[in-house]
Parts: structure tokens; C-alpha cells; sequence
């Protein structure tokens, strides 16, 4: 890898699946002989609240499961608002950004103690920031893969897809074949192949 | 076979595994038979992992009624000399702690561990608690993992020393230990084979004369805790700086000295066994420099601990600069936010600054673009109760109906998912919240101060689970002091918050068989105080219920029955809510938006090009609460074509 250790983050929302999605990124990395710390934050905040998850891979070392200030080099994001705020904190220079368009309301927004900002603003302020920014209708692909739920594995499809990282497309089907069975290995297999084509291409 | 990777039996395989599963997967390693817990964050998964695999694998996993028992069932194999594990979160270990001071007297017999995880930052906790300060006073050894693979290590380590020295030992872990993962290779699995008894020489008592052999044992351990390689000291001969670290700090301490570059005069003294301290190999770290920073979770205890030994040996040690929480150099209660968490930041600077050396944290994004990106007004994400979560309309049927009463009364709570009722979303309906069943125990004594004046009336509320952990002796107070309050069950048949564990009233336990169960409202009416049952989604009728209950004075039980919907939302189809555009008045009606800001469910959307009430049909579990409660019936619950209001 070019850059070593190199920060992953994935940001959503309480129920948005990101344990899942770094789970299964985390695992085909180790799978490929990576070290990696995953650090995940969640909890009380897991009820509608703003999820984290920190993913480092290294060659070298293992390193702590937080990542610093700035140093984030790939955001996969569920939630356009968590991606501009994680962006703004995290985001290093060199950042990377694969994205869901679709919102999801905070309870401040829906009292209108504070306005949810416009979409189109919002994305247009994340591309500038970037170096390199793909959105994608993640839940309406989720949807077409037989579950609006399933976002999360398509954002990973997305993130397989976008080669950002070296890591070959049947590794991470085979982190989905471990993870799921039946019906919902079905889903997810369409969910991953959906997001990678997307952004394939 | 139940597989995961945390339980594979393929030793060498080297996994990811998060710190939870990596201390399950220790106990396997060391052969435990036996494990039990009460449901607690960060380290809940811990008994669910055992759970999953205990009949399979041998062992028995309970869910106890609280740590206290968790840990009394523990020690019960340990006397039989089976190896046995319990695990608590730091608040549980306050509940399990006057039974923990009296095992290092008694002694055990099989190998006895008890885990314990912390919270620092508060993530799923209602404060911060460090407890390695309650190793000492307990004279329980004390151990604290960097990662989950020194987590699992570590775990089997103290079923041995456990075992030599005859004393429990206690393993702190932290969030960032437990919902972290990390590179673990597996080792081989050990059946638990031993068949416990219990012969007539084994007495296991408490006296206060065994104090000097506890203390001969803790003093026998010194030798493993010197040799052990749990500790170690990475760096220079003799660094103008030596970082003393211990638990997930240790990972940052390191990353520290790589991000500044002072390898070369930096050392780091990693730090496993914590309590007691090895003192010959703390002193020889000691020696090499006259500059020492501390970097640890929550509280200064490894600080205070090396400066009083350093206050022991001060001739041989020469003066020292301590540098850390109480000198003011590490950031500590003075932080905004996460105020005993560690992070990569904060040991960069507290290192650069012990060094004399610029840093500015985020140095990596100097950026233009992102320096760019403006500062908006960016809407907070409070913790909400869940789309159709009964609790809502508990605190909203609560709310209304103390208000009705005109009489300033108040609701007391405690922790579980309807602590959330102290923030917008329970409508601030609660003003107490301290321990499980304190709201209870709090009414007790409310309830009685009618008799010097107190004309409010107090309503406590407390969970299911929590009622069966710490609610039924403050009721049986109340019943026989007289005191006057309404206690509020809301039963939402689990324990919600830490994801949906059986209790007692489940009728399965924690391996998932059927079991006999003990209903709330049977246990109530054995205690003879009178109760009413109630579902809080029929939200008219609950207000009055209330309402009459408060009136009527007295000791009164309100039980009100409604599943998590989270639990109930799993497998079942749900009635479609829908916003009938005609009815809705939008901003005409004067109801000021009731129900996306007013009642404030998460699936109570507002759709600004309508100009109209919408609904989140992702997210709605179609309770039909906000349809009871729109003043022009405007929402519509369509059950199976049926169709209401």
C-alpha cells in the first residue's frame, strides 16, 4: 500500500449497518494478510445517534483502533450530513470519498431546532473537498437488491469497486459468504455487485 | 457446530476479533465450565459468545439477576474447583463489590476471573467509573490488556495465577479494548474436564483474621508480575522521557512517538500487571530517566500508584518529574468531551509537550480545500428512542397526565433505554437518574415526605429487567414504611438497552432454553400492593390510568406491557401509517407540527414541498401512537384493510 498505515472511516446512523460494513472490510484485509484495528463507536448513541468506525490497515504494525485528527485517507459514508461532519474533522488532505445521497433526519432537524442543509449543497461542498468523490443512490440499489436495509453492503460493493484499496473482488465475497447464508447471502451478494457496478466503469 | 471465527478450533488461524470475542475466546483457551454475567456495555457480547457455545463446548452461561449473584454463581464452580468467569460493567462491579471484598479472605479453589469493563467517555454508561481503584481495597489482583489478542492472552495468564495465588483476579477492560478489533491468532481450545466436588476440607470463610494471609498471597504473585511479559519497556537506555502506559494507551503512546519522531529518546513502559505493581522492574524503569508521563483511562491510578512507590524508594530514585492528570499535563477534567478517554491527539501532544516540541493536532490536514469546507449550522444527533419505542408514549402518557394533575409531581428514573426520558425525545419527563432501581428507591423516601408537607406526587419509572436487578427491595420498603408514591413498570419484555437479553420474566435463558418464568405482575400482587396493568400504546387511556392512580394516593403499582419494538418489529408485518393529505392542515391547524416536533418520533417526518405531515415508512413499526394523538386525525393506520381512525 502507498500509504501506510492507511485510515479508513465509515460514518452513519444508529441502524445503518456500520458495524457490518467495517466488519466485513476489516476481515477481507486481515484475510489478506493485513494488520488491522478497528475501532468502533457506538453505544447509547446507537439510538439515532451519529456511528463511527475507524478502520486502520498497516503492513507493519498494529496500530490503536482511533484515528488521529486529519488523517482520515477513505470515508465511506451512509449519511450525507455524518460525511460533511466527519469530513471536516477527519479528513486529510489526500481524502477519498465514496457516498449514500440519501438523508436521513435528525430529530433536532424534524423540531427545527437547527435546518438539515440542502443536499445539493452539502455534496457540492463535499466534491470540492475531496480529492476524489462518488455518490451513489446507495439505498435505492439496496432496494433493487431486495432490501433498502442492505445499503451498507452496497456502500462496500462501492468501496471494492472504486480499487482505492488492493484488494481483489472474491476476497470480500468470500468475507459476505462467511458472514451470511441463505436468503440473506442472496441479498447481500446482490447489494455488494450492485454497489461495485455503480461506480465500475 | 455453532462457527465463528472467535470460536474455530483451528489453532494458528489468524482472525479479527473484537476485544469481547477475544476474551470469550481466552476463557475457551483456558477451559472455563463455567460463566455468568448481568448484561452491562462495553463487554456485554462477552457471556453472549460463551452462551452461544456453552452446551456444545460443555459449559453452563447464565444470565444471573445481577452481578452480585453473577459473581456468587462464579465462585460457587471456583469452590468446586471448576475454573469459572464472571464479567460486569464498572457499575455492576459496585453491586458485585461486597461479595468481591470477602473472596480474597475466604480464598477460592478453581480458577476465578472476573472481567470488568469500563466506560471511559461515558459512550453507553451514565458516568465514568474507574474501577481499578476498587482492586486494592478488595486485594484482588489486577490486569489490563492493550489489545484484544493481549486480551485473550492475558484472560488465560489469570485463570493460572488465580489458581497459584488462591485469590480472584480481575481483568479491566475498556470501550475501546471491547468494541475494538484487531489481529488475533488462535489458539488451541481447552475442554473444561473437570468434575466438581466439594469435600469436607474445603471451608471457604470469611474472617477478618485471614487479613495477613491475604496479603501473603497478593505478595506471592510479585515474582510472576516481575517476570511477566505483559510488561514491557520499548525504547532507548536511558530516554530524556519514559512514557508509562497501560490498557488501549499504550497503542497511542506508541503511535506518538512514531508521529514526532523521537524514537531515539522516548521510551515506553507498557504496563499489564497494574495492581500491585512489580516494584523491581518499576524501579528499574524509573531509573533510566528523570521524566515520566503517564497515559491511562480515566482516572491518574497508574500515576498515583508509581508516585507512591516512587515516594518509598526516593533516596535510590533521585527527584523525578511526574508529569500527567494531576500535574495538568495530560487533559483531563478540563476536556470538553470524553473526559477520562485517551486518544491518538491527546497522547501526541501531551508527549510533544512533555518534550518541548510544537504539534498541532491535525497537523496531516493543512489541506486548502478542506480548510475551505465552511462551519455550518450542522444539526445535532441527540439520542432518540427508537421509531415506535413504548417508552415514548409512556413519557408522553406520564407528562400529560402530571400535568393534568396540576400538582408540580415529578417522575424519577434510573438506567436502561428510559434514561433517554431526561433528553427531548422522553420529553424531559424524568428528573432523577442515578443507579439500576434507584427511581424506586428514591420514591421510597419522596413518598414518605407527604407526611412533613411535601404536597407533589412522585412517580418513579423502572424497567423490566432493572426491576428484578435492584426494584423489588426499594418496593417492599415503601410497603412497609407506608410510603405513598406510583411506581411505573415499563415492561417491554427484554432488556432493551444492551440488546435484547432474557431476565426472569423471559421464561429462556441465556442459552436460549426454555426455563420457568416469574411474571412482573404475579410478583407485585404477591408483595400485596395494589397494581393495574396497562398498554402504554392505548396513550388515552394510559393518561387517565395515570392520572386516576396519582389521585388516589397510596402505594400503587401502574404495570404498563408493551414489547420493544425493536424486538417486536423483527418477522411481523406492520400496519402502514399514512398522513391523509386532506385531513392534514399543515401550518394552518395551530398544532405546530405535533408530530414531527411536538411528539418527535423519528418516523414522523415533515415533507416541506406538501407543506404536510409525512411518514418515514422505512422507519415506522406502525404503533399508531401519533395517530391517537393528531388533533385533526389526520394519520392513518391501515391494519390488514382495516382501516382507523
Amino acid at each position: 500500500m502507498t500509504t501506510d498505515p492507511l485510515n479508513i472511516i465509515i460514518s452513519g446512523v444508529g441502524g445503518q449497518g456500520n458495524i457490518l460494513a467495517s466488519d466485513l472490510i476489516s476481515r477481507t484485509f486481515c484475510e489478506d494478510g493485513h494488520f488491522v484495528s478497528v475501532g468502533e463507536t457506538y453505544g447509547a448513541t446507537q439510538r439515532g445517534g451519529s456511528v463511527v468506525s475507524h478502520i486502520r490497515v498497516s503492513s507493519r504494525h498494529p496500530y490503536g483502533p482511533l484515528i488521529p485528527l486529519g488523517e482520515g485517507h477513505i470515508i465511506v459514508g451512509f449519511e450525507p450530513l455524518e460525511v460533511y461532519r466527519i469530513l471536516r474533522e477527519y479528513g486529510h488532505e489526500t481524502v477519498r470519498i465514496v457516498m449514500n445521497d440519501r438523508p436521513f433526519y435528525p430529530l433536532d432537524a424534524l423540531q427545527k431546532k437547527s435546518a438539515y442543509p440542502s443536499i445539493d449543497q452539502l455534496i457540492s461542498r463535499i466534491k470540492h473537498a475531496g480529492r476524489e468523490v462518488r455518490v451513489i443512490s446507495g439505498t435505492a440499489l439496496a432496494r433493487d437488491a431486495g432490501n433498502a436495509q442492505a445499503q451498507n453492503v452496497v456502500m462496500v460493493g462501492a468501496f471494492a469497486g472504486l480499487k482505492w484499496v488492493p484488494l481483489e473482488k472474491k476476497k470480500y465475497l468470500k468475507s459476505i459468504q462467511e458472514t451470511f447464508s441463505g436468503a440473506k447471502l442472496e441479498v447481500n451478494t446482490r447489494a455488494f455487485e450492485l454497489g461495485y457496478q455503480a461506480v465500475s466503469g | 457446530m455453532t462457527e465463528f471465527n472467535w470460536n474455530l478450533d483451528a489453532p494458528g488461524k489468524r482472525c479479527i476479533l473484537s476485544g469481547n470475542e477475544a476474551a470469550a475466546r481466552g476463557a475457551l483457551e483456558a477451559g472455563i465450565q463455567v460463566a455468568a454475567s448481568y448484561p452491562g456495555s462495553p463487554s456485554v457480547q462477552i457471556l453472549e459468545c460463551l452462551a452461544a457455545v456453552a452446551r456444545e463446548r460443555g459449559i453452563y452461561a447464565e444470565w444471573s439477576i445481577n452481578e452480585k449473584v453473577a459473581l456468587e454463581v462464579a465462585a460457587a464452580a471456583s469452590f468446586s474447583g471448576l475454573r469459572a468467569l464472571s464479567v460486569m460493567k464498572a457499575d455492576g462491579l459496585n453491586v458485585a463489590m461486597d461479595f468481591l471484598t470477602t473472596l480474597p479472605l475466604s480464598g477460592i479453589r478453581g480458577g476465578l476471573v472476573l472481567v470488568v469493563s469500563d466506560d471511559p467517555g461515558a459512550h453507553s454508561s451514565v458516568k465514568e467509573e474507574d474501577t481499578r481503584y476498587l482492586a486494592p481495597p478488595a486485594h484482588v489482583p489486577l490486569l489490563e490488556p492493550a489489545t484484544p489478542e493481549d486480551g485473550r492472552d492475558m484472560l488465560i495468564w489469570a485463570f493460572d495465577l488465580s489458581e497459584k495465588s488462591g485469590l480472584p483476579v480481575m481483568v479491566r477492560l475498556v470501550t475501546r479494548i471491547c468494541h475494538a478489533r484487531g489481529n488475533v491468532t488462535l489458539g488451541p481450545l481447552k475442554s473444561g474436564d473437570r468434575q466438581p466436588n466439594v469435600s469436607s476440607r474445603h471451608r471457604f470463610i470469611t474472617a477478618a483474621r485471614f487479613h495477613l494471609r491475604t496479603h501473603e498471597r497478593l505478595d506471592s504473585l510479585q515474582q510472576d508480575f516481575e517476570m511477566s511479559g505483559f510488561n514491557h519497556y520499548t525504547g532507548p537506555e536511558t530516554p530524556a522521557l519514559t512514557i508509562f502506559a497501560t490498557g488501549v494507551s499504550h497503542a497511542y503512546a506508541m503511535e506518538a512517538v512514531e508521529r514526532l519522531g523521537v524514537e531515539e529518546n522516548v521510551g515506553v513502559f507498557k504496563v499489564g500487571t497494574v495492581w500491585p505493581l512489580p516494584e523491581k522492574t518499576t524501579r528499574g524503569i524509573l531509573k533510566r530517566s528523570r521524566r515520566v508521563l503517564f497515559l491511562e483511562e480515566i482516572e491518574p491510578f497508574l500515576e498515583d500508584q508509581t508516585k507512591i512507590m516512587a515516594a518509598q524508594h526516593w533516596e535510590e530514585l533521585g527527584p523525578t518529574d511526574f508529569l500527567g492528570k494531576r500535574s495538568g499535563d495530560v487533559p483531563w477534567i478540563m476536556k470538553e468531551r470524553g473526559i477520562g478517554e485517551m486518544d491518538p491527539d491527546i497522547a501526541a501532544q501531551a508527549v510533544a509537550k512533555a518534550l518541548h516540541m510544537d504539534f498541532q493536532s491535525g497537523s496531516g490536514r493543512p489541506g486548502k480545500k478542506l480548510e475551505d469546507l465552511p462551519e455550518m449550522d450542522l444539526p445535532r444527533r441527540l439520542p432518540s428512542l427508537c421509531a415506535g419505542c413504548p417508552h415514548r408514549a409512556s413519557y408522553w402518557a406520564i407528562k400529560t397526565a402530571l400535568a393534568l394533575d396540576g400538582r408540580k409531581g415529578f417522575a424519577l428514573g434510573d438506567i436502561g433505554c428510559y434514561a433517554l426520558g431526561v433528553l427531548p425525545t422522553g420529553y424531559q419527563t424524568i428528573r432523577t437518574v442515578h443507579s439500576m432501581g434507584s427511581g424506586v428507591g428514591l420514591a421510597s423516601g419522596f413518598g414518605k415526605l407527604r407526611e412533613m408537607g411535601l404536597d407533589q406526587p412522585a412517580v418513579a419509572v423502572i424497567g423490566d429487567s432493572t426491576l428484578y436487578h435492584a426494584g423489588i427491595p426499594p418496593l417492599i420498603n415503601a410497603k412497609i414504611t407506608g410510603s405513598q408514591y406510583l411506581c411505573i413498570i415499563l415492561d417491554n419484555e427484554t432488556t432493551a438497552m444492551t440488546g435484547h437479553q432474557p431476565h426472569p420474566g423471559s421464561g429462556v435463558n441465556a442459552m436460549g432454553e426454555p426455563v420457568s418464568s416469574i411474571p412482573i405482575l404475579e410478583l407485585v400482587k404477591g408483595l400485596d400492593i395494589p397494581v393495574t396493568v396497562g398498554d402504554p400504546y392505548r396513550i388515552h387511556e394510559t393518561i387517565h390510568t395515570i392520572l386516576d392512580l396519582i389521585r388516589k394516593g397510596g402505594l400503587q403499582v401502574l404495570l404498563l406491557q408493551r414489547e420493544c419494538a425493536l424486538k417486536a418489529a423483527r418477522g411481523t408485518a406492520k400496519a402502514r401509517v399514512y398522513v391523509d393529505e386532506e385531513r392534514c392542515l399543515g401550518d394552518a391547524c395551530g398544532c405546530s407540527r405535533f408530530c414531527s416536533r411536538v411528539f418527535s418520533c423519528p418516523a414522523n417526518i415533515w415533507d416541506e414541498e406538501a407543506g404536510r405531515a409525512a411518514i418515514d415508512e422505512v422507519l415506522c413499526t406502525g404503533c399508531g401512537v401519533c395517530a391517537a394523538l393528531c388533533p385533526q386525525g389526520a394519520i392513518i393506520v391501515e391494519t390488514e384493510g382495516e382501516r382507523c381512525p
